[in-house]
């Protein structure tokens, strides 16, 4: 546990299924406001957010609502002004797949393991059966260019996995990719966080794949970002896109966000 | 056949040219040992071509020698000056100023400590390349995405594994820019040197073919210096573009590498 409106304290690295007990997200009341040269900018203000241990939350909320420095505040990278974020650690996946161009798709998903000092070929033989089981087989060594918008989404979430982190800080994972593609990768999603359950923070500002994948929605105003509005989504995943239960949370999540 | 037609434009050119100092040598009735014509030029470069070859061999060992001697000085300089703010502000301006210091003065300085061989010829293409390497190599290893640098930090990485995972390889076209750019100057300081005090290579060459009213075979050596380094250029594009094939490709799709 993390506390960190206080001195960071340095986590012992965690391996899968070797953890401690967890307490997933707790955001109170934070303000976070940043200085410029002309204006400073208010990007959160009030806001406060829980995700449960295995729990996916979904924010959505209009663009510039501060979604991205709140994944930051989770992740540790920057610190609150005032209120408190308590989180298990967590690693961010940002927007872009930032996958390193030089490096095969299969040593880009192991790079968590070398960061941690794993030697190339062991992170390699570590990755691989989370590689496969992303439907990655047989591009072990294909450069990320070589690779579609999708495949090379889902490298990065396999990435994502393989830090270890209890926590995965979400940030519009299928924002740059085409709708079907899109539509494709939501559901295998929906269908590798069944497999292996984590605590979610999902920021998007797509309604409908909040309501897909979540456990709950959590609704932020325009700047200063803060929580309007929480939906409790049922049922397990994976979801249809036509359940009336979907639809109708659609249309009161995009009510809330007017 | 789409790289013969884009050589077309500049090849019409040099012969175009060729041909206006040819014509202004032989009708303007301009003095062999002033302006020889371009076909004086190549008669020199074939009779003398032995000559020019031994020659051309060391100065070139100078030049490659040089530039590897600059690349790894270089490069270690730039990695010392990115990891530490402190050392990139003490060290920074001093490099910068060091620039500003004419080598043809330096030159003969360098011969007087180091004597007459090699050492000083390496001393001054290795301080001429070094600049270029290091401002092009601190560049890349800066460039960095520092959405990367927020991944890196929540995996856990250290500064070091940051270094050797992301920088040190996104920085690796920055190098070969680098180089690309030392090789023209590289030249000029191995020909410079040679100049201040050597008993071979091009440089030596041309100081003697001048007095002793050789000017075709001053002109010949030009000729051969400059094909070594365009060779020398095309060579470090090559060997680039085999080596790091990710970095063109981004470069074409226009995306950040």
């Amino acid at each position: 546990m993390r506390s960190l409106g206080e001195a960071p304290v340095e986590e012992p690295l965690r391996r899968q299924g070797a953890r401690a007990v967890e307490r997933g997200v707790r955001v109170q009341s934070v303000t976070r406001a940043f200085t410029g040269r002309r204006a400073s900018v208010v990007a959160l203000e009030g806001m406060s957010l829980r995700a449960q241990p295995h729990e996916v939350v979904a924010v959505v909320g209009p663009s510039g609502c501060g979604k991205s420095t709140l994944l930051e505040l989770v992740c540790g990278l920057q610190r609150p002004d005032a209120g408190r974020v308590e989180a298990d650690p967590a690693v961010l996946m940002p927007q872009r797949d930032l996958l390193l161009p030089w490096l095969p798709a299969l040593d880009n998903a192991a790079l968590p393991l070398r960061a941690r000092g794993t030697a190339r070929r062991e992170a390699r033989e570590l990755a691989r059966p989370h590689f496969v089981r992303a439907g990655l087989d047989g591009f072990e060594r294909s450069l990320p260019h070589e690779l579609s918008g999708g495949m090379r989404q889902r490298v990065a979430f396999v990435r994502t996995l393989l830090a270890g982190k209890p926590v995965l800080a979400l940030d519009e994972p299928f924002g740059a990719l085409d709708a079907l593609t899109r539509e494709r990768m939501q559901d295998w999603l929906a269908g590798a966080l069944e497999r292996e359950p984590r605590t979610v923070v999902l920021v998007t500002h797509d309604v409908e794949e909040a309501v897909l994948l979540a456990d709950r929605v959590v609704v932020m105003s325009s700047r200063p970002g803060r929580a309007v509005a929480s939906f409790e989504v049922g049922g397990r995943r994976p979801r249809d896109r036509t359940d009336s239960e979907v639809v109708e949370l659609r249309r009161a999540a995009t009510q809330a966000l007017r | 056949m789409v790289r013969a037609r884009a050589l077309l434009a500049p090849v019409l050119i040099a012969l175009a040219l060729l041909a206006a100092w040819e014509l202004y040598a032989r009708v303007g009735g301009v003095e062999d040992l002033i302006l020889p014509a371009p076909t004086e030029v190549a008669r020199a470069l074939w009779e003398d071509r032995s000559l020019l070859w031994d020659n051309l061999r060391v100065t070139a060992g100078e030049v490659l020698l040089g530039l590897c001697v600059a690349a790894l000085a270089g490069g270690a300089l730039a990695i010392a000056l990115h990891l530490s703010s402190a050392v990139r502000r003490a060290v920074y301006p001093l490099l910068v100023a060091s620039q500003t210091v004419p080598i043809v003065i330096v030159a003969p300085l360098l011969v007087v400590w180091f004597g007459y061989d090699l050492a000083p010829k390496l001393a001054i293409v290795a301080l001429i390349c070094f600049f270029p390497i290091v401002v092009t190599m601190l560049d890349g290893l800066a460039g960095v995405d520092p959405e990367l640098h927020k991944l890196m930090r929540t995996l856990d990485a250290s500064r070091l594994r940051i270094l050797r995972l992301v920088e040190l390889p996104a920085a690796l076209p920055s190098l070969f820019s680098g180089a690309r750019i030392a090789v023209a100057v590289g030249v000029i300081g191995a020909v410079l040197a040679e100049q201040a005090g050597s008993s071979e290579g091009l440089g030596h060459l041309l100081l003697q073919a001048t007095p002793q009213l050789e000017t075709a075979r001053a002109y010949a050596a030009v000729v051969a210096l400059s094909a070594f380094a365009v060779i020398l250029f095309t060579l470090l594009t090559v060997v680039e573009r085999a080596t790091l094939p990710w970095a063109h490709r981004a470069r074409d799709r226009g995306e950040p590498s």
